[in-house]
């Protein structure tokens, strides 16, 4: 029982007290470059999902079977990131052919989710945390849920603020900072939030 | 010189001679580097240990890991126990710090030390001195068995770092479950 | 271009965090104070400076098609190298800033110059642009950090790692903890550019 409360525990924690982008600072670069518009950024936010999952699931089990067995810990990252490399190559692919409805919306988000440094960071987190695998399931879903919804709301804002006028040099990243400071600062009324529920469930 | 074609032996050539010439480098790093490693580790845990333990004739006499505890059994060089070092985890602001912490025998806090902290410096920082002896939020000498151990706004006897309640509430929280691990109901080290 | 002309491009031409706008993650992550970003300033700047260096030697070496996978390998064991060199000789610094040296190897700024300045130019250029490109980069770094330092804590340069006590501006009793916290990094990051923007690219 205390490990399903747990897992509950992982998913709170990861969508909104940890948050991947507004607290912890992995995968910046989407987060400001695809955010103008919400169809945008919601599609950003599910291929990172896709990925996300996968890649976690296959390095972890790469982790597990073969680096830990044959004392090759410090492959860690040059494995980590080629299997990360290939597997986007190869979702790339299977979308193509299979589902090329879904490949219009996500296909050209793709290639930029290599160098996303939220993926490697959850790669090498899940490891370090030292989850099981349906642990680490689970913590990869939610955190790519906590990346889009930071991705939409964020997305939300700039939309509106794209509609007044400001002044020149605050104008694309500035501002799109700042708002992100503020989001970020609404998403700190959660901090302890994870404590809180830490002691309600008797955990 | 000219470049090399993309053809399909020039890219298995290529890719193989890099992969292996990168593996076997960093094998060689890894030789050179890992007993430094280990070294240091050595080192900080001892350190770590003489620190929470008040004194620097003492050594571990054995380690025991238990859940997400690591128990040091701490012995005076003639052998005789005086106490228990802990490494326990606190969930503070946006990370975690791992805590050294040293009880007697009866469970009175001797020391403490912040081992490692992701959390944001500038709190991992201060909670490293803000409850050390003498200073404001004292809880060497504290029992916490006997006292109330929590931040005074929560009723309890031990002041709160200035505009931190979360990380003191963490770092409170943590050292009590580790007491309560080692001389609570639940006594794992009793056990065989 | 005279090598002192491409290092002097890297800090202010093309300075990676004002103007290109790259490595935001470790950029908004390691920033809490001067030292740390100033360490992860150093430590990119190590591995882009032998990552320029060695591809603009293997640059006719390797075929277009395997260009990128060859770079990926060659950087991430740059990282790993780097990451057990911390480890053994500055474990304080290499815990504080944890992942982000990993993740390094997904650092758009390092790909970036290998495919944009290290591919075509010479392997001393390459070595310069590096070296300018590094320095561009902790400059910006130690300058967020020192501002997010001072703004949060009135304190400036200190750092546990090193054993600095620091430069002391305000009293002992002085805190916008906000600032050493995640929304700081946003905020303080985007009025700096807006600055940038106004005074050094007069837009």
């Amino acid at each position: 029982m205390d490990y399903v409360l747990n897992l509950f525990l992982i998913v709170i924690t990861a969508i909104f007290v940890n948050n991947i982008v507004l607290a912890q600072f992995l995968g910046i670069c989407p987060f400001l470059g695809v955010s103008k518009k919400i169809e945008t950024a919601s599609g950003m936010g599910l291929a990172v999902t896709a990925v996300l999952v996968v890649a976690t699931l296959v390095t972890f089990i790469i982790q597990k079977y073969v680096l830990d067995v044959f004392g090759l810990g410090y492959l860690q990252t040059i494995v980590f990131i080629l299997v990360i490399a290939s597997l986007v190559q190869m979702i790339e692919i299977v979308l193509k052919h299979s589902m090329p409805s879904l490949y219009q919306a996500l296909g050209v988000f793709l290639p930029l989710i290599t160098t996303n440094c939220c993926i490697l960071g959850v790669a090498i987190l899940v490891i370090q945390k030292d989850y099981d695998l349906l642990q680490a399931l689970i913590f990869s879903t939610s955190t790519a849920a906590g990346f889009w919804l930071a991705m939409v709301v964020f997305a939300g804002l700039r939309e509106q603020m794209s509609l007044i006028e400001t002044p020149k040099a605050m104008r694309g990243v500035p501002l799109a900072l700042i708002t992100a400071g503020l989001l970020a600062m609404a998403f700190m009324g959660f901090s302890g939030v994870d404590m809180g529920l830490r002691t309600f469930l008797g955990l | 010189m000219k470049k090399l074609q993309s053809s399909f032996t020039n890219m298995v050539i290529v890719m193989t001679v890099v992969a292996v010439v990168a593996g076997g480098v960093l094998a060689w790093v890894n030789k050179v580097t890992a007993p430094q490693i280990e070294k240091i580790n050595a080192e900080n845990l001892s350190k770590g240990i003489f620190a929470v333990m008040g004194s620097d004739n003492v050594q571990v006499s054995e380690a025991k890991e238990v859940g997400d505890y690591v128990f040091y059994l701490v012995a005076d060089k003639t052998g005789k126990p005086v106490g228990t070092a802990v490494t326990t985890q606190a969930q503070g602001f946006g990370g975690t710090l791992e805590i050294l912490v040293g009880f007697d025998l009866e469970g009175t806090i001797l020391g403490y030390t912040i081992l490692s902290s992701a959390e944001t410096p500038g709190l991992g920082a201060k909670a490293n001195t803000w409850f050390q002896k003498g200073q404001k939020g004292d809880i060497v000498g504290k029992n916490p068995g006997t006292c109330n151990f929590t931040v005074s706004k929560d009723g309890g006897e031990i002041d709160a770092i200035t505009a931190s309640t979360i990380t003191s509430r963490a770092f409170l929280g943590a050292i009590k479950k580790a007491y309560d691990e080692l001389y609570g109901d639940k006594k794992p080290l009793s056990e065989p | 271009m005279s090598k002192f002309k491409i290092i002097l491009n890297g800090i202010v031409k093309e300075n990676p965090t004002f103007v290109l706008l790259l490595g935001m993650c470790p950029t908004l992550g390691t920033t809490s104070s001067a030292i740390n970003g100033l360490a992860m300033g150093l430590a990119t700047m190590f591995v882009l400076m032998l990552s320029n260096l060695i591809i603009s030697c293997l640059k006719n070496l390797i075929p277009d098609m395997v260009r990128i996978p060859s770079y990926i390998i060659i950087i991430a064991s740059l990282v790993t190298m780097l990451q057990m060199l911390m480890q053994a000789y500055l474990p304080g610094i290499y815990t504080t800033l944890g992942l982000f040296i990993p993740l390094i190897v997904v650092n758009c700024i390092i790909l970036g110059r290998a495919e944009a300045f290290a591919a075509k130019n010479s392997p001393l250029d390459s070595l310069c642009d590096g070296m300018g490109i590094g320095i561009g980069f902790s400059l910006a770094l130690t300058l967020l950090g020192a501002v997010r330092e001072i703004l949060g804590t009135g304190v400036v340069f200190r750092s546990e790692d090193f054993g600095m006590s620091g430069i002391t501006l305000q009293g002992e009793n002085y805190g916008m903890l906000m600032f050493v916290l995640a929304p700081g990094a946003f905020l303080a990051l985007g009025y700096l550019i807006a600055l940038f923007n106004k005074f050094v690219i007069k837009k």
